[in-house]
C-alpha cells in the first residue's frame, strides 16, 4: 500500500514552507523514525521523520522548492517490490523562479515517467544521502577513518550501492566536514575553549551564506551620500505625527532609506532581479528584505511592494515585522522571498562594510553610519552628515555600470528626498 | 528449421560455458551452447568431480586401515578397483546429464560439434560454424560469442602420455588396474590429489616437484606440513627435482630424478604427468582476427572481452587460476555485462583454491610471503587442529589454520588451511574477504561449538594475540 508523505506544518500559523533538502533518495529503504527531508524557514529547519516504513518510491517535490503548501504530498512510500502508483503526481513548480503565486497548482495529469523499480537499479542507489546511516563495508569504514575521508561524500559501487574498499581508495582525499573538524585538537585555543552546538538557524545561516558567497560572483560598489536633507525632511515629517494613537508615527532614517531603495529599484529595474540558469528574472514588485539581528542569528522580514507604500506605512510595517521577528513570530511568507535586501549597521557606528547577497536576489545594500565630516561644496569647505553605502551585486545579473547607475539614483533620491513623499 | 540466430552463442559446455548459458537464459537472452564432447566439461567429466569420487574411496580405504584407535577391528580388507572407478564414472555421468537437464529446462539448445568463428554478417553479427566429423556443418549467428573451450594437460617432451605407462589425468581417472608403484610428476592440485589417492589406496607413490616445495602456490608453512603428512603416510616426496630421460620397458618405466646434483632412478609401473595445462585455442577461428593468444590462452580484459568486439573468453581458456568456480563466476559476469548490468572485475585474491589430498588444503588471498612482497605489514595468526575439540574427537588432529591480516586496516589478506574438511570451511574466510570484514567482525562472530571451524575463529584471535585455546 503506497503511503503519501505530507508537508508538515512548522507552526500553527504556517501555511507553506520550503522543502530544503532530501536526506533519502528514491529507492532508499526507509524505517520508521528515519529523517526523510528537511523543511526550512529562515527561523528553523525541521526534520520530516518517516512514520511508516517502506521504500521511498517517488519524490514529488524536488529539493529547494519554495512555497510548498502544508499537507501537500511531498513523497510516496511504497512497500518492497510495489510499484509507485501511476497517479503519484508532482505539483509543478519551478524552484528557481520565485513566483508570486503562493499556492502550488497541482499538475492535472500524471507524467508517464517510468519510475525505476527498486530492484532494477541496485548499483545506482546513492550513498551520498546517507548522512545518518552510511552503508559501507567494515574495511571501507576503517580505511576511510584512517585516511580522514567522509564516507557520506563517497559513492558506493558495491552491491546495492554499498561503499567498498575500491570506492574509498578511489575517492580523492576530501577532508572531513567542518563539523567533524571542529573537534580536532588544532582548533582548541591554548587557554581552553567551549564548544557551542549549532542551532538550526546557525546551520541554515552557515549553509545559505556559504552557498551564496561561493556560488554568486559578488562585486562591490561604494558611494558616500550626504544625509542632511533626508534628516531634515525626517524631522519635518515626524513633527506632523499625532502625539499618540493609531495614526502616530516616528519615521527612522532606515525607513526612509528603504523607501529610497525602492524608488531607485523602480528607476533601475535590472537590479530588482534574479539569476536563473536559463533567464534573468525581472521582478514586477519591489519587495525589500530588511536584515534584522535576533538573539540566535538574523532574519530578513520583507516589506512588500515598498515602492507603492508611503513612508508611514513602511515605518509601521517595519516596526511590526522587527518586533515579531525578535519574538520569533513571523510567518514564513513574511520572511521568504523578497527581491532586494538592506542591511543597516549605522546604529553601530561602522564606517563601511559589504554584505553577502541573499539568494535568489541579485543585490544587497550595506548601510554604514552617517557621520559629520568636512565636505567640499563648490570650492568651500563645509560640514555634512555623510554615510557610506556599499552595494553587493551578483555580476551574473548586474554589471558594474548598472550598479553604479543604481547607486547614483539612490544617492540622488536620498540627497533630494522629496521624491520619497511624492 | 531450428533456430540459428541467438543473442549469445557459447562455445564449450563446461562450468564456464553452461553457466554462461543458464545465466543468459535467466536474463531473457536467447542463447545456445556448442559442445563437441560432454556437457559439464573437464570439471564434471574428467576433473573436479570424478577425482572427488575416487578420493572418497581412498579415504574410506584409509579409515578401514586405521580402525584400531576407534575400537574396531577388521580383517581381510579388500576392494574391487574396477568398482571404485566405475562409481567415479557413474557420478560424472549423473552430473553431466544433470547439466543437460538444466539447459533443457532453461530452453537452451545444445549444438553437438566444434564451434569456430567464421567472420561477421552484414548486420555485424558473429558467424559461428559448427562441425563434427560426419555431420553436416551448421551455420549459426549471434551478437555475442563467448569462448569457453577450457584447457587440457600440458605435455612435456619425453613424458608424453601414451595411455599405457605414462598417464595424464585422464588415464589416471580410469585405470585398468592399481599400479603397484607410481611416480607423479608435478605437485600442483592435480598431481597431489592423484598422489594422495593412489597412496591411500595402497600404491607406492613418489611425488616429484621441480619447485623447492610441493603445492607451490600455497603458503610455505602449508606446503611444509603437507609434505610432512604425505611422508608420514609413506609417500616419497622429492622437491627441487629434475626429470631425466624416461626409459620405458614392456611393463614399467625407469625415471631418473636429479636432486641436488645426485640422480636416482625410480622404476615404476606407471607415471602420471601433471605439469600444468594449456588452453584449447586451436580451431576456434582465431587466426586473422584481433583476438590475441598468449602462451595458449586468449588475452582478455578484466571483463573477459577479447580484441574482437562481441567475442569473449572465459575460464581456463582465458587464463589463470584454472578453477571451475573462477570460470563460472566469469561466465556470470560476462553475461551480465552483455545484458547491460553493472559488473566488477574478478579479484583473484578473493578466489579460493582447494586441494582434496589427505590432509586437505584450502586457501584464499595472500600468502604471508606474498603479502609482505606486496608491501603489507602483516599480522599472522595460527591455530593447530590438535587444540580443537572436534578435530580431536574425530581423530583428525593433523593440520592448522593460518590467517594473514593487514596490520594497518585489519583487512583479512589471506587464509590458509590444512586439515580435515578445510575445503568445506574456507568459504567462511572468502565471505569475510568479499564482504570486506576486518578482524573486528571476525572476532565478534560466534562460531558453533564443537566444530573444526572454531579453529578459524581462534586463528583470527591468534593474529591479535588472543587465541583462547592455545
Amino acid at each position: 500500500m503506497a503511503i503519501e508523505v505530507l508537508m508538515p506544518a512548522l507552526s500553527p500559523t504556517m501555511t507553506e514552507g520550503t522543502l530544503a533538502r532530501w536526506l533519502k533518495k528514491e529507492g532508499d529503504t526507509v524505517s520508521s523514525g528515519d529523517v526523510l527531508a528537511e523543511i526550512e524557514t529562515d527561523k528553523a529547519t525541521m526534520e520530516v521523520e518517516a512514520v511508516d516504513e517502506g521504500i521511498l518510491g517517488k519524490i514529488l517535490i524536488s529539493e529547494g522548492t519554495q512555497g510548498v503548501p502544508v499537507n501537500a504530498p511531498i513523497a510516496i512510500l511504497v512497500e518492497e517490490g510495489e510499484a509507485v502508483p501511476e497517479t503519484a503526481t508532482a505539483p509543478q513548480k519551478d524552484a528557481s523562479t520565485p513566483s508570486k503565486t503562493d499556492a502550488v497548482a497541482p499538475a492535472q495529469t500524471a507524467p508517464k515517467v517510468a519510475t525505476p523499480s527498486v530492484q532494477k537499479s541496485p548499483v545506482t542507489s546513492p550513498a551520498a544521502s546517507a548522512a545518518l546511516k552510511v552503508f559501507a563495508s567494515p574495511l571501507a569504514k576503517r580505511i576511510a577513518k584512517e585516511k580522514g575521508l567522509d564516507l557520506a561524500q563517497i559513492k558506493g559501487t558495491g552491491p546495492n550501492g554499498r561503499i567498498v574498499r575500491r570506492d574509498v581508495e578511489n575517492a580523492s582525499a576530501k577532508p572531513l566536514s567542518a563539523s567533524s573538524a571542529a573537534t580536532a585538537p588544532a582548533i582548541a585555543a591554548a587557554g581552553g575553549s567551549t564548544s557551542v552546538p549549532h542551532s538550526t538557524m546557525r546551520k541554515v545561516i552557515a549553509r545559505r551564506l556559504s552557498e551564496a558567497k561561493s556560488t554568486i560572483p559578488h562585486f562591490y560598489v561604494s558611494v558616500d551620500i550626504e544625509l542632511d536633507a533626508l534628516m531634515a525632511l525626517r524631522a519635518q515629517l515626524n513633527a506632523t505625527s499625532p502625539e499618540e494613537g493609531p495614526d502616530s508615527f516616528k519615521l527612522s532614517v532606515n525607513d526612509m532609506l528603504v523607501k529610497a531603495a525602492a524608488v531607485a529599484l523602480k528607476r533601475i529595474p535590472t537590479v530588482n532581479a534574479s539569476f536563473t540558469e536559463d533567464a534573468m528574472i525581472l521582478h514586477d514588485d519591489v519587495d525589500i528584505s530588511i536584515a534584522v539581528s535576533i538573539p540566535d542569528g538574523l532574519i530578513t522580514p520583507i516589506v512588500r511592494q515598498a515602492d507603492k507604500k508611503s513612508l508611514k506605512q513602511i515605518s509601521q510595517e517595519t516596526k511590526d515585522l522587527v518586533k515579531r521577528a525578535r519574538a520569533g513570530k513571523l510567518k514564513p511568507e513574511e520572511f521568504q522571498g523578497g527581491t532586494f535586501s538592506i542591511s543597516n549597521m549605522g546604529m553601530y557606528g561602522v564606517k563601511d562594510f559589504s554584505a553577502i547577497i541573499n539568494p535568489p536576489q541579485a543585490a544587497i545594500l550595506a548601510i554604514a553610519a552617517g557621520r559629520k565630516q568636512p565636505v567640499v561644496k563648490g570650492s568651500e569647505l563645509a560640514i555634512a552628515t555623510v554615510m557610506t553605502v556599499t552595494l553587493s551585486v551578483d555580476h551574473r545579473v548586474v554589471d558594474g555600470s548598472v550598479a553604479a547607475e543604481w547607486l547614483s539614483a539612490f544617492r540622488s533620491v536620498v540627497e533630494s528626498p522629496l521624491t520619497l513623499v511624492i | 528449421m531450428s533456430q540459428t540466430d541467438f543473442d549469445i552463442l557459447v562455445v564449450g559446455g563446461g562450468p564456464g560455458g553452461y553457466v554462461a548459458a543458464l545465466r543468459a537464459s535467466q536474463l531473457g537472452l536467447s542463447v545456445a551452447v556448442v559442445e563437441a564432447q560432454h556437457l559439464g566439461g573437464i570439471c564434471l567429466n574428467w576433473g573436479c568431480i570424478p577425482t572427488k569420487a575416487l578420493l572418497r574411496a581412498s579415504e574410506i580405504n584409509h579409515l578401514l586401515h586405521d580402525l584400531g584407535p576407534y575400537g574396531f577391528k577388521a580383517d581381510n580388507i579388500s576392494f574391487d578397483f574396477a568398482k571404485v572407478v566405475a562409481r567415479s564414472r557413474a557420478v560424472s555421468k549423473q552430473l553431466s546429464s544433470g547439466v543437460a537437464h538444466l539447459l533443457k529446462k532453461a530452453k537452451v539448445p545444445v549444438f553437438d560439434g566444434f564451434g569456430k568463428l567464421d567472420g561477421v554478417t552484414k548486420e555485424g553479427k558473429r558467424k559461428l560454424l559448427v562441425t563434427k566429423e560426419k555431420a553436416a556443418p551448421v551455420n549459426l549467428t549471434a551478437k555475442h560469442v563467448i569462448l569457453a573451450t577450457g584447457a587440457r594437460a600440458r605435455v612435456l617432451p619425453g613424458i608424453e602420455p601414451d595411455g599405457k605407462l605414462i598417464w595424464s589425468y585422464r588415464e589416471a581417472l580410469v585405470p585398468d588396474a592399481m599400479p603397484g608403484k607410481l611416480l607423479v610428476i608435478g605437485s600442483g592440485a592435480i598431481g597431489t590429489e592423484f598422489a594422495s589417492f593412489y597412496r591411500n589406496m595402497g600404491a607406492d607413490v613418489t611425488l616429484v616437484e621441480v619447485a623447492p616445495r610441493i603445492l607451490p602456490v600455497e603458503d610455505e608453512e602449508i606446503s611444509a606440513l603437507a609434505q610432512k603428512a604425505f611422508e608420514k603416510q609413506g609417500m616419497k616426496v622429492l622437491t627441487n627435482a629434475k626429470i631425466g630421460t624416461l626409459k620405458k620397458s614392456e611393463k614399467d618405466v625407469t625415471v631418473p630424478v636429479e636432486v641436488n646434483g645426485k640422480t636416482e632412478n625410480f622404476t615404476v609401473d606407471r607415471v602420471i604427468s601433471a605439469v600444468g595445462i594449456v588452453g584449447n585455442v586451436e580451431n576456434l577461428g582465431l587466426e586473422g582476427t584481433k583476438i590475441k593468444v598468449d602462451r595458449t590462452h586468449v588475452v582478455t580484459d578484466a571483463f573477459c572481452r577479447t580484441g574482437e568486439p562481441g567475442v569473449y573468453a572465459i575460464g581456463d581458456l582465458a587464463g589463470a587460476p584454472w578453477l571451475a568456480h573462477k570460470a563460472s563466476h566469469e561466465a556470470v559476469m560476462c553475461v551480465e555485462a552483455i545484458a547491460g548490468k553493472t559488473v566488477h572485475p574478478i579479484d583473484i585474491t578473493k578466489i579460493p583454491g582447494c586441494t582434496y589430498c589427505r590432509p586437505q588444503v584450502a586457501s584464499v588471498g595472500y600468502t604471508e610471503a606474498r603479502a609482505k612482497e606486496a608491501g603489507y605489514k602483516v599480522r599472522v595468526g595460527k591455530f593447530p587442529l590438535i587444540a580443537n575439540g572436534k578435530a580431536l574427537a574425530m581423530g583428525e588432529t593433523e593440520g592448522f589454520i593460518k590467517t594473514v591480516f593487514d596490520e594497518k586496516t585489519g583487512e583479512l589478506l589471506g587464509a590458509h588451511m590444512i586439515g580435515a574438511e578445510v575445503t568445506e570451511m574456507i568459504q567462511g574466510y572468502v565471505i569475510a574477504r568479499t564482504g570486506e570484514l576486518t578482524e573486528a567482525e571476525l572476532a565478534e562472530t560466534i562460531f558453533p561449538h564443537p566444530t573444526i571451524s572454531e579453529s578459524m575463529h581462534e586463528a583470527v584471535l591468534a593474529a591479535y594475540g588472543g587465541a583462547l585455546h592455545f
